[in-house]
């Protein structure tokens, strides 16, 4: 099938390198202690999130740092047709674990001994890249709670389709069956805590997707970091706990220029959790995922 | 940048899923004409000069796409809406228009018109699709014009009514395809019009030889809903139709519903179903099974005539056994387990355009008017086609391209329109395009894209290829190359010496063409493409440019040239002890001719070092070749003729078999040697994505033609393994030396053709080849001319870890479709060279009617099949004349294999020896056939 036609648009109009329309809005979930709303173009995902605060399971607590925990569910009306199980399948599971091990990454775990901080992250409208959006929607909403952070995470995808690399797949591209690389990195200390990719890709072409999908992650920290902004304002200025709302067009522009020997490495590892991936396909049947 | 959300039902497996897609609408769309000061002109592609842009509608698109082919239509505007519904409607359309819009010298644009924030437009409620596309198309038309303003004209190019007066009612010009074209004056592009549907009134003329005016010919065709609900009850059947090439008037539709061919007799039961069509088929009552066969004869025997034609070289070209029932007339179970059926509705169309010529017929008293006409394809599968024509006088001897419009229930033929003229009839060059233009050959010369991948000339080697560590310098080896007499593309070379330790070190080199030939480049694109050098008998049609072909990848003498070679340690019973593989350079010591390599090895006097080599490698191949038959390997034989042509006329001067010598064996043997490693080294690097070549094992069916045949001359084949077959195969001496042979040739015609594929589509034991019997084959000698043997090089190359592997292989679905378009370009290459055999031997004895041996290889009811050795030809003698009902003189006897006389006096047998005489008759003008009768 023809994902970029020979005039360079993609099916839904944008060109290869293009992001969909990104929204956030913070403060969706006025009980919980940091929440957001994240969209990426029809991509709807709600994140709440709750702590620090006594750990619940007294056995699960940690003398030296927070305990992390992370709910992924989708919602039964986020699909066309009704889903039967939203949550506690494979697939959730592994999810939830990626999630949760990419915020812990960013989380000052060390400041917070014996808590617990619970994200909550449920998909309410999917049209793929949901992962990024979860990890995006759940960095506004610690943001939010105040919790403290090393940087923001942002996660954007990227895929590889009739021999483009197309930034921030949606659902019909996704379900297209080619690699979709989901990159989540610090941007400020441009570090990588998360690479996934479930398919194979020869390691120059992964370096360009790569390098794609870490434009995007720029792209959407530089929108997440304006929201916080204009958030933040508004809570000094009218002291009201008003949610802001703004919208935001990216376009990535060409590769920045990052450490080469670092883009290496990263190259080098992202090769090694793509051969990962792959077992993890065929035989284990264990949740791939990657931080460091 | 604005965001809409389009809101789409769309249904999967019969359920309704509303699905929500997004839609992006841009203000980076531009127009695509450079004089315009607003928009960005670097991809501008209409003329700087277009006083008129035209904007077309889908249905002139896809009717009419025969005409904006012509160079006469420029400046075009094709918008996205139109593009989508052509590609909806019909993909060879789409592709034909999307060759247009690529091509740099056409001006065509494509306009993203759905994408474009002004052009976008949303279906109002109550709105059909169609008419919001018709809307989109008219709005775009509007946009263009207020955009480019008034200096350049905005023609909206539609066969709709509606359309045409609703865009003229918002101020677009719009005009019909005819108007438009007779406005441009060239009355010639009205005969490449598509003619609608509706002007099926005007048709006289031609008509005279239909029964009565206005008679239903055919029976509708059922309205899809219908079909589709038969189809799921299991009432109709669907499969792809397939008609008799020696018979038109006889089709197959292979149907997986019920597991068997439905034979379809008669062209009403067909039901305006052309050839390729996929079509819905309804069982016919079994009782009328037998009566529509009988039918069927009396059809045949109107029409058939049973061409000469080259001997079928596998079972894909042989003609289809239809009378094989007839031998067990008395058993009616076998009779009955052919079902019969008509086609109730056509499901996909495979129309395209096809060749042939006109019926001769009068010219009509005003010259100069629109005529109508009837055109024969030289394709026999396809009816005549009606067309109109302004030019009938200059078509009426040349040999035309016409394409198929419609064909509605009222009329015996379709009717279609003319595309193009090859040439005049009967001329050599013009029925070698006419062979090249059937096969869907590309003769056309390589584009400037693609020379300009080519490395300067005058090339050699340079030191950088010396010094290039993946190269090995082998030019102290005394390689030389045995190739047919005047080959100009050698793309292989051996090489074979004696060692110290009683060994021999033998090499094969093939040429480094994927040293040129670079992944992703035009020219690896083009090469893609064509598939395979094809092999007329006068000209040569090359895969990669001549330079390429002829100079820098050939292995010529006396000159150092890159290769890819094989290299074995083998002891001197043949037992290969090692092998390697690497690039190299070498110099060729001498390229020899079979001939030349032949009077070396059989002159006891000769003693230099290319005739021992010579010699040493000949001993080796016959171990190898004795090892390979003891396998099982088959020795097929195919009655390949060879010409001898003038070199001034290009005519046929002598035809005779080509001969097998030793030399051609030996060569052959290491080709087979190389092949196969080169196999399983590819294979064990990459098990996924291989392109390996498999022949599948005939079918207890596909045999059943020999066995009896074999039967009735009293000789017992064993066909349960390809070594049985084999072993059999060498028993089978008759008294005469010909015999043999003859048997190979008739076995070699019940096989299948050996096809390309993926590796990873099919599980090991499907790899194996059955004729060869190998475990694993490829093909990796012959790069120059065979575009699998440049992804196999590359597959070699990367399991060496010389070169990356490129990403075509990562891509299994386009591995496959290109291992699908290798198959396919071979089929084509080998009908096509065969068709210009059969065409040169027609003109061969155009001016030598011929007297001389041929044997019987098939009995008919009306006379028999006979082979001539000499010529390589095959054809139907026969022993009642044609028109004769009565032909109750000959009795034929299918046990015995044996047509005689009523009175006894004369007998014909299976494989007898019988004297012809050959002459070129032309029974129907324009269509010339070789005759033979007995003497």
């Amino acid at each position: 099938m023809e994902y970029v036609s020979p005039e360079g648009l993609r099916l839904d109009g944008r060109r290869p390198l293009e992001m969909r329309q990104i929204k956030a809005e913070i403060g969706a979930v006025s009980k919980a202690d940091g929440s957001a709303v994240f969209e990426m173009g029809n991509t709807k995902v709600i994140a709440a999130v709750y702590g620090p605060r006594e750990v619940q399971n007294r056995s699960q607590q940690l003398s030296d740092q927070a305990l992390v925990r992370c709910e992924y569910s989708m919602a039964n009306f986020s699909t066309g047709d009704r889903m039967r199980k939203p949550k506690g399948d494979r697939r959730s599971t592994e999810i939830s674990l990626v999630i949760r091990q990419t915020m812990e990454a960013c989380i000052l775990t060390h400041l917070m001994p014996r808590s617990q901080i619970d994200i909550f992250v449920q998909v309410l409208q999917a049209d793929g890249g949901t992962r990024s959006a979860c990890i995006n929607a759940a960095t506004l909403a610690l943001a939010d709670a105040g919790i403290p952070m090393r940087d923001l995470v942002t996660s954007c995808s990227a895929g590889y389709l009739n021999s483009t690399p197309l930034l921030d797949l949606n659902y019909v591209e996704d379900s297209a069956g080619g690699p979709d690389v989901t990159v989540g990195i610090l941007p400020k200390s441009d570090k990588v805590t998360l690479l996934q990719m479930d398919a194979k890709l020869p390691m120059d072409t992964f370096e360009n997707v790569m390098q794609l999908a870490i434009e995007g992650c720029k792209a959407i920290a530089n929108y997440i970091r304006e929201v916080l902004l204009e958030n933040t304002k508004q809570l000094e200025g009218a002291g009201s706990s008003s949610g802001s709302t703004s919208t935001a067009y990216v376009k990535s522009s060409a590769p920045g220029a990052l450490d080469a020997e670092l883009m290496h490495k990263f190259a080098f590892r992202g090769w090694i959790m793509c051969l990962f991936g792959m077992i993890k396909f065929q035989t284990l049947g264990i949740p791939c995922l990657s931080i460091f | 940048m604005l965001q809409n959300k389009s809101f789409v039902r769309k249904t999967r497996q019969g359920k309704v899923v509303k699905v929500v897609r997004e839609h992006y609408l841009r203000d980076d769309i531009y127009c695509g004409a450079p004089f315009c000061k607003v928009c960005d002109s670097s991809a501008a592609r209409l003329s700087s000069t277009a006083s008129t842009i035209l904007i077309v509608d889908t249905n002139v698109v896809l009717n009419q796409i025969d005409l904006l082919e012509n160079e006469a239509i420029d400046d075009v505007v094709i918008l996205s809406v139109v593009l989508d519904e052509v590609k909806n409607k019909n993909l060879g359309v789409y592709n034909r228009l999307r060759a247009l819009c690529s091509n740099s010298v056409r001006k065509f644009f494509v306009f993203s018109n759905e994408y474009h924030k002004d052009t976008y437009v949303k279906a109002m409620v109550g709105e059909s699709p169609n008419d919001r596309n018709d809307r989109a198309i008219r709005v775009a038309a509007q946009w263009y014009q207020t955009h480019l303003g008034d200096a350049t004209k905005i023609v909206l190019i539609t066969n709709d009514r509606d359309n045409k007066r609703k865009a003229t009612e918002e101020g677009i010009s719009a005009e019909t395809v005819e108007s438009y074209v007779k406005s441009l004056g060239q009355p010639g592009l009205l005969d490449l019009l598509a003619q609608a549907p509706s002007e099926d009134v005007a048709k006289e003329g031609v008509e005279d030889m239909r029964p009565s005016k206005k008679k239903i010919i055919y029976s509708e065709h059922k309205p899809m809903s219908e079909i589709t609900a038969g189809l799921h009850r299991g009432i109709f059947h669907q499969g792809k139709l397939r008609v008799n090439r020696y018979n038109p008037f006889e089709a197959y539709v292979g149907s997986e519903s019920i597991g068997d061919e439905i034979i379809i007799y008669g062209r009403a039961n067909m039901n305006r179903a052309f050839d390729g069509d996929v079509v819905a088929v309804e069982l016919l009552p079994q009782e009328q099974w037998h009566e529509e066969k009988s039918l069927s004869i009396v059809d045949e025997e109107d029409e058939e005539e049973d061409g000469i034609h080259l001997v079928p070289s596998s079972a894909d070209d042989a003609p289809r056994v239809t009378n094989q029932i007839q031998g067990s007339l008395g058993n009616a179970n076998s009779e009955s387990s052919r079902p019969s059926g008509r086609v109730v509705g056509v499901i996909k169309r495979n129309w395209h355009s096809y060749c042939g010529s006109l019926e001769p017929m009068p010219m009509p008293a005003g010259t100069g008017g629109v005529a109508h006409a009837l055109f024969v394809s030289k394709d026999r599968r396809i009816p005549k086609i009606r067309i109109q024509t302004r030019q009938l006088g200059n078509l009426l001897d040349k040999r035309i391209i016409v394409a198929v419009d419609s064909w509605d229930c009222l009329s015996r033929y379709p009717s279609g329109h003319y595309v193009r003229t090859v040439g005049e009839i009967g001329d050599r060059d013009t029925e070698s395009e006419v062979v090249l233009i059937e096969n869907d050959i590309d003769a056309r010369p390589f584009s400037s894209q693609v020379l300009a991948c080519l490395p300067p000339l005058p090339w050699s080697v340079s030191s950088e290829d010396l010094e290039n560590p993946i190269r090995q310098d082998l030019r102290h080896l005394r390689v030389f190359s045995v190739d047919p007499p005047g080959c100009k593309d050698i793309d292989d070379a051996l090489h074979c010496t004696a060692l110290p330790n009683g060994n021999f070190e033998v090499g094969v080199h093939i040429a480094d063409v994927t040293n040129f030939v670079h992944p992703g480049s035009p020219l690896d694109d083009e090469a893609t493409q064509r598939g395979t050098s094809v092999y007329l008998v006068e000209r040569r049609i090359d895969m990669l440019p001549k330079p390429l072909t002829e100079d820098i990848c050939s292995l010529r003498a006396d000159v150092e040239r890159l290769a890819f070679s094989v290299i074995w340690e083998m002891t001197p019973e043949a037992e290969i002890i090692s092998s390697s593989y690497t690039k190299s350079v070498i110099k060729s010591c001498a390229a020899l001719s079979y001939v030349e390599a032949q009077a070396r090895m059989d002159d006891s006097r000769l003693m230099d070092p290319v005739t021992a080599d010579l010699r040493n490698m000949n001993a080796l191949a016959k171990v190898m070749r004795q090892r390979r038959i003891d396998r099982g390997a088959l020795t097929l034989a195919s009655a390949e003729v060879k010409f001898q042509i003038d070199t001034e006329t290009h005519d046929p001067l002598d035809i005779g078999m080509y001969q097998i010598r030793e030399a051609n064996q030996m060569v052959e043997e290491f080709m087979l040697a190389a092949n196969i490693s080169v196999a399983e080294k590819i294979l064990t690097h990459f098990p996924l994505c291989s392109l390996l070549r498999r022949h599948p094992s005939p079918t207890k069916e596909m045999l059943e033609p020999l066995l009896r045949m074999a039967a009735a001359v009293g000789l017992n084949l064993d066909v349960s393994t390809s070594k049985a077959l084999a072993d059999s195969l060498d028993h089978a001496v008759g008294d005469d030396p010909y015999f043999n042979k003859l048997i190979r040739i008739l076995a070699t015609r019940c096989m299948t053709q050996a096809v390309y594929f993926c590796s990873g589509d099919l599980t090991p034991p499907e790899f194996s080849h059955y004729g060869l019997s190998a475990r694993l084959y490829t093909h990796f000698t012959s790069p120059i001319r065979r575009y699998a043997d440049v992804i196999v090089h590359r597959l070699l190359a990367a399991a060496l870890g010389i070169y990356k592997l490129p990403g075509v292989f990562q891509d299994r679905p386009q591995l496959t479709s290109i291992a699908d378009n290798l198959n396919y370009r071979h089929r084509n290459a080998q009908m096509a060279s065969r068709a210009s055999v059969e065409l040169h031997t027609l003109i061969y004895f155009r001016k030598r009617p011929t007297d001389t041996e041929a044997r019987i290889v098939k009995i008919r009811s009306n006379g028999f099949i006979v082979f001539v050795p000499k010529f390589g030809i095959e054809g139907p003698v026969y022993l009642t004349p044609r028109n004769d009902k009565g032909g109750g003189e000959w009795l034929v006897d299918e046990q015995q294999q044996k047509v005689k006389k009523t009175d006894g006096s004369v007998s014909y047998g299976v494989l007898q020896t019988v004297r012809i005489h050959m002459e070129v008759v032309e029974p129907q003008p324009n269509r010339p056939k070789l005759q033979l009768t007995l003497i």
